[in-house]
């Protein structure tokens, strides 16, 4: 007798829901792929970099889509990138997020009218979870914006996916 | 080293007609005028010859001059009839430190131009971009495709004058 009072009593096991720890799990750890358009990605490398470190929330690059949980679109969406964007994120697993940085990729940005080669906004590919205004955005607001985020996926529930 | 009317005097000379005059009242630099089926013999005698030497091809650009007649279509968009397209190349010499800039013009209808690739090798993606944006037909050229829009664009040329863009492409709604 005593056998699982001796297990607990190691604090070695801790007791959650399945949701709570899915979530806690995915959002301390979105590995991003590497992918930047145009000079969003300046910003975005510069949040990856030590002075504003995405590390410390568990964002790394990973060059591979089949290997990342989130993509963000940091720049000028062309229509000939349009096709690209699409097929990348169609090799994601799930579950797949996506930042949509900046004017460009929110809505067209200055290309909204004469731009004849731009997709206005990401969102008419492939589905937004966060859109970070700016032009280009500073690191803050990338890290608001994964915050933001984070905070999406905290909410989410396996019974149904809500991004 | 020399400058624009030495050069024009000289061309005028070799070629004859195939030069065909020189402007002199442009707020920049003066324009030497050839013609666009002569432009390669023309680019090569100033590459080659010994007291030219334009070794550089600094730039070549497309042109939509614009200088046809507006015309309304079935949909009552203007389209311009007529005119010409041109090619503006500037030339540079590093050892001798001179420069030039030739024009081109074609007709919009048929807007042919020999390419310049074989004498500056750097002209091949500069006459592939005019050709993506103006429809402007490089002669002899070896590899003439698209080079910034896609390969299966099929509205026009995005720069012209008259160019409408495509309600849609793939799928995707272009307009804002």
């Amino acid at each position: 007798m005593g056998l699982l009072d001796k297990e607990f009593s190691d604090g070695n096991i801790v007791i959650a829901k399945v949701d709570d720890l899915f979530n806690w799990a995915r959002l301390s750890s979105i590995w991003q792929l590497g992918f930047g358009l145009a000079c969003c990605a300046i910003e975005m490398m510069a949040t990856s970099a030590s002075h504003y470190d995405f590390d410390r929330f568990g964002v790394i690059p990973r060059n591979t889509p089949r290997q990342a949980d989130a993509i963000i679109i940091s720049g000028t969406v062309t229509l000939k990138m349009a096709l690209r964007i699409k097929r990348l994120y169609e090799q994601m697993p799930d579950p797949k997020y996506i930042i949509s940085m900046g004017s460009c990729a929110n809505c067209g940005g200055p290309y909204w009218e004469h731009g004849y080669h731009v997709l206005k906004g990401v969102d008419r590919v492939i589905p937004v979870d966060v859109y970070v205004p700016g032009c280009p955005p500073r690191p803050e607001a990338l890290l608001e914006g994964l915050l933001k985020l984070q905070e999406k996926i905290r909410n989410e529930s396996l019974r149904k996916k809500s991004a | 080293m020399k400058n624009t009317e030495e050069i024009f005097e000289l061309l005028k000379k070799e070629f004859g007609d195939a030069v065909l005059q020189i402007d002199k009242e442009t707020p920049t630099e003066p324009i030497i005028f050839v013609d666009p089926l002569k432009i390669n013999v023309v680019g090569e005698f100033l590459r080659v010859s010994e007291e030219l030497k334009f070794d550089s091809l600094m730039c070549l650009s497309g042109v939509d001059d614009a200088n046809g007649t507006k015309v309304k279509d079935e949909a009552g968009l203007d389209t311009i009839q007529g005119g010409t397209l041109s090619v503006y190349y500037h030339l540079y010499s590093t050892t001798l430190n001179h420069k030039i800039n030739l024009k081109v013009s074609a007709q919009r209808e048929d807007p042919k131009v020999e390419s310049v690739e074989n004498i500056w090798k750097c002209a091949d993606w500069h006459e592939r971009e005019a050709f993506d944006m103006y429809g402007i037909i490089f002669l002899n050229h070896p590899d003439l495709r698209r080079i910034l829009m896609p390969y299966d664009w099929e509205a026009g040329y995005p720069l012209r004058k008259d160019y409408k863009n495509p309600e849609f492409y793939q799928g995707m709604k272009v307009p804002y």
